[in-house]
């Protein structure tokens, strides 16, 4: 049995942790992609979501994770089942997290013919993969820089539909694939394709703690996780927990609140002023600037939220200037700061 | 106290001769030889750099005997496919059983033990980032043909790393994640002995016991804080080089005998984990400062030369910090000439990594044959009847019976598109000669007809090495592109010959047209050169509008943005009299330059040559 390493016991890596939390709140923020120096935590942080989530109703038995509750996409299954009257029987289930490994080939992530039963009973049967999994979860891909481009392609495809389709051996199956697509990677491996860079909603530069203390904290917290896991987990068990009672009550905010029109206007401005193409930052910084209020516990959205989200909303949109050498999330900042302080200022 | 740390406490004295200095480095080696048999995989492994020969093998002989028979070896080899590494289906098990039969890869068999990787400096990027991710998690993910397992691999690394000063070293994802690091280069056989098997025998027995007992020694704040101070004044900046020096000066205080971490523990894992790893050097100290690393280290026999600082401090200072201590030994185990490799790196503007995706791509025609993919037959793509057979061997039986069941006579092997993989091949980047050619009035009165000579023989140059050649002119309205990257030398004459001439010279555009192509193919992997043929007079500025001023300070700014983009450039000054303003702009285009030498395109044809070869590297 391997332990993941408790979530709220990873220290510092705010912006990580906070990126992570927004997306598992509202999926249609899209992606997270978490670049940056090695050893800081990156896998730990998303192997550790599965324990901090709260759970999901799911369809018992089935390996799509179907919603019992929703109207329209569902599996093969559970689709005939709903057709012929018959009641779903739902169970909790935490939220899947699921590792996509460098190697793996495409028969085990997009499913493939079940070899045993063909084998055995000489029956074909579908076989699901790791895309059917990671159903109403997420799909983690370590190294994403360094992964296969058919299999990009194939990523880029199910993430872009929400919707796997497999043709094989005769057999034709389409089922539900929405998961929250995390890559992290270090930009030194390689540079990643603007067309996946694109797929993710919020993306992230981390660094190495430059603070001594908190340096040796890291290795304090680590090093008694390894000597002795049970204790380490037990010991962080309760702020999990508070994360993962603050998520739940943050889904039931997100769903009443509004993006007030100024709220809007100013993420249409911050938009034009960096220049970033498409309405899909636009549609993402709503979105994250409403997840950050509900996590916030605030009643409405503000322009204060917005401005928290948008460095890990606009980073990877914008087009690059060589001739600028500052980062792109020092460029964002620059660009609220002279949109909202001057206001701010002004009024 | 056991014989293994003796090595250590006769380091340092001042005066010491460079033969007392490979004494103490072997002792050192042998000290981490033990201390790797304790466990592992809790170290990650070593990175041992060293030359084959009878120096290594000695210190891996050594490692073989200290580490428990029980304990699974295994060598991965170079290219070794992911059925091998990972695991998969075994093919002629499952057609046996009539079950799907699965093979462990060599990471699952090595659990508990070590993998030797030969020649790590030449593992493909890919190989080490499987590797790092098993050593991460501890488990091989199996999702494989068919396949889906967790198997346990907890073992340690041996990375047998030759590439010695001058290669590119070992990937860094993998390097990052191995604990100790020794360097056995310019040690001499006759210094390197191994102890009588009967002390071996002793130190067998003290690792057994302290396998047992590394986990429960006491390392106090004082110790973590030496350690982790040291690795950040050094730039050692990931906490992975922190944690195992942590877990090596435990395993040290065990093997020794103790319960508690002491400051001769945190030194030896500063100077086996952290200081091979310095990227800086730390700010001086006020007083006594330690001595510097001498500017230019002879190039001799020597083994890595280090400075002297009474690093045997820790008994005559008792009331200094024991964080101090640790960094100056830290320090003087830093390896000669490292620093300098580094300064070298930083100022090549690149890091060192394995990883070199944009270099490199895969295609379906040529190159080297990288592995398989499932695939549909189109034209251009190799079918691998190998792999096919091999994906379609499982599905026999049940295709039979259904053949047999619709009342066919079974084929002897059924084969469907769905069993088809095609080879994949890794290509080696290709150069690219993109040539822009100014065909502006003030160009055309000049000699364009000799540029037009020149280039014809670099093309026929290019074709030749099969390289392939694209050419943009830009006159007038702006740049365009007269031919795309191509290999056909008769179709670039072509392009070449009806090049008409006339009109202003939108240089800023034509270098922003340039810049772009050339980003364009360097993602595709290839290497690419611009050579730019002009007089360097623009007159029409970034928006096709006339004025002489505007226009050459356009000009030169997309030169420098050009410049900072990374465009390898070549500028043939083609004005009768080279002029500052061709030199001005080769400048800001950080390009070569080079005048048309007059009526010798034969000349400048060779010497652009030899330039664009040296920019491809």
């Amino acid at each position: 049995m391997t332990y993941a390493f408790p979530f709220s016991a990873i220290v510092g890596q705010d912006d990580m942790k906070q990126a992570l939390l927004l997306a598992a709140l509202d999926p249609s923020i899209g992606g997270v992609l978490v670049l940056g120096d090695r050893g800081t935590g990156k896998s730990t942080a998303v192997r550790a979501l599965a324990a901090i989530l709260p759970p999901i109703k799911v369809v018992q038995g089935c390996t799509y994770n179907c919603d019992p509750t929703a109207k329209g996409v569902a599996c093969p299954a559970c689709a005939a089942a709903a057709a012929g009257g018959s009641k779903l029987k739902s169970v909790e289930k935490p939220v899947p997290v699921v590792d996509l490994p460098l190697g793996a080939t495409e028969d085990r992530v997009v499913g493939a013919l079940d070899l045993e039963r063909a084998l055995t009973a000489g029956e074909k049967a579908f076989e699901p993969g790791l895309l059917a999994r990671a159903n109403r979860g997420f799909l983690y891909v370590d190294e994403v820089n360094l992964l296969e481009d058919h299999l990009v392609d194939l990523l880029i495809d199910v993430a872009a539909s929400g919707q796997n389709v497999v043709e094989r051996e005769g057999l034709s199956i389409r089922h539900p694939a929405r998961f929250v697509l995390v890559g992290s990677g270090n930009p030194e491996e390689g540079e990643l394709r603007p067309q996946l860079l694109d797929r993710f909603g919020l993306s992230l530069d981390v660094r190495t703690p430059t603070d001594l203390a908190q340096r040796i904290e890291v290795i304090k917290r680590r090093d008694a996780f390894e000597r002795d896991p049970q204790t380490f987990m037990a010991a962080w068990k309760d702020a999990d927990a508070a994360i993962c009672d603050g998520l739940a009550k943050a889904r039931k905010r997100l769903e009443k609140l509004e993006v007030p029109d100024a709220v809007l206007e100013a993420a249409a401005r911050l938009c034009t002023r960096l220049g970033t193409d498409g309405l899909r930052g636009e549609l993402t910084l709503m979105r994250a600037a409403r997840a950050r209020a509900a996590l916030d516990g605030a009643r409405s959205v503000t322009v204060k939220h917005l401005r928290a989200v948008a460095p890990m909303v606009l980073r990877h949109r914008l087009r690059r200037d060589p001739l600028d050498e500052t980062g792109s999330g020092v460029r964002v900042e620059r660009a609220i700061a002279e949109l909202f302080d001057r206001e701010v200022a002004a009024s | 106290m056991t014989p293994l740390a003796d090595a250590d406490s006769s380091a340092g004295l001042p005066g010491e001769t460079s033969e007392s200095r490979a004494a103490e480095l072997w002792g050192r080696a042998l000290h981490a030889a033990a201390l790797l048999a304790i466990e592992p995989a809790a170290l990650g492994g070593v990175w041992l750099r060293a030359a084959a020969g009878p120096v290594r093998e000695r210190w891996l002989a050594l490692l073989e005997t200290l580490l428990p028979v029980d304990r699974p070896r295994r060598r991965i080899p170079l290219n070794i496919p992911d059925e091998r590494l990972l695991g998969g289906l075994d093919l002629a098990a499952t057609l046996q059983a009539g079950r799907p039969v699965a093979q462990r890869g060599v990471l699952a068999e090595a659990d508990g033990g070590v993998v030797t990787l030969a020649m790590a400096e030449r593992v493909p990027a890919a190989t080490a980032t499987r590797l790092a991710q098993v050593l991460d998690r501890g488990e091989v993910q199996v999702a494989r043909d068919g396949i889906e397992a967790h198997l346990s691999a907890r073992f340690g690394v041996i990375a047998l790393d030759e590439s010695g000063n001058g290669d590119e070293p070992p990937a860094s994802v993998l390097t990052e994640r191995l604990g100790v690091v020794l360097s056995l280069e310019g040690l001499l056989p006759s210094t390197c002995t191994l102890p009588p098997l009967e002390e071996l025998r002793g130190w067998q027995r003290d690792i057994v016991s302290a396998r047992i007992r590394w986990r429960h020694t006491h390392a106090d704040d004082e110790a973590l804080q030496a350690l982790v101070a040291t690795a950040a004044a050094l730039g050692v900046d990931s906490p992975r080089a922190s944690l195992a020096a942590l877990n090596l000066a435990r395993m040290a205080a065990a093997l020794d005998g103790r319960d508690a971490v002491d400051g001769e523990d945190c030194t030896l894992a500063a100077r086996l984990v952290i200081a091979p790893r310095a990227t800086r050097l730390p700010p001086q100290h006020t007083d006594e400062s330690p001595p510097e690393p001498p500017p230019e280290p002879p190039q001799d026999q020597d083994p890595p030369s280090e400075p002297d600082p009474p690093d045997n401090d820790a008994e005559q200072l008792p009331d200094k910090p024991l964080e101090d201590t640790v960094l100056e030994a830290a320090q003087a185990a830093i390896p000669a000439g490292l620093l300098a490799m580094l300064q070298a790196s930083l100022a090549l503007g690149r890091t060192r990594s394995g990883g070199k995706s944009g270099a490199t791509q895969t295609n379906y025609r040529r190159g080297r044959p990288a592995g398989s993919r499932r695939g549909s037959l189109r034209p251009g793509v190799r079918l691998n009847v190998i792999d096919t057979l091999r994906n379609a061997a499982p599905w026999q039986p049940l295709r039979r019976r259904e053949a047999m069941a619709s009342g066919r006579s079974p084929a002897r092997v059924l084969i469907r598109a769905d069993d088809f993989q095609v080879t994949r091949y890794q290509q080696r980047s290709e150069t690219t000669t993109l040539f822009v050619v100014d065909a502006s009035g003030s160009a055309a009165l000049h000699r364009l007809a000799e540029a037009k000579g020149a280039v014809e023989l670099l093309l026929a140059d290019c074709y030749v090495r099969r390289d392939r050649v694209a050419l943009m002119a830009f006159r007038g309205a702006g740049c365009e592109l007269m031919l795309p990257p191509t290999r056909s030398l008769t179709r670039a004459k072509r392009a070449l010959a009806g090049l008409p001439g006339g009109g202003g010279t939108p240089m800023a555009s034509a270098i922003e047209a340039a810049q772009q192509l050339y980003e364009r193919l360097s993602r595709k992997g290839d290497s690419v050169v611009v050579v730019l043929l002009t007089d360097g007079r623009a007159n029409l500025d970034r928006n096709g509008r006339p004025g002489r001023a505007q226009a050459e300070e356009d000009a030169l700014a997309a030169a420098r943005r050009a410049r900072v983009s990374g465009m390898a450039c070549v500028l043939v000054d083609t004005s009768s009299q080279p002029a500052a303003h061709g030199q001005r702009l080769a400048a800001e285009l950080g390009a070569l330059y080079q005048p048309l030498p007059y009526a010798d395109p034969r000349a400048l044809s060779a010497r652009i040559g030899a330039s664009v070869a040296a920019l491809a590297g």
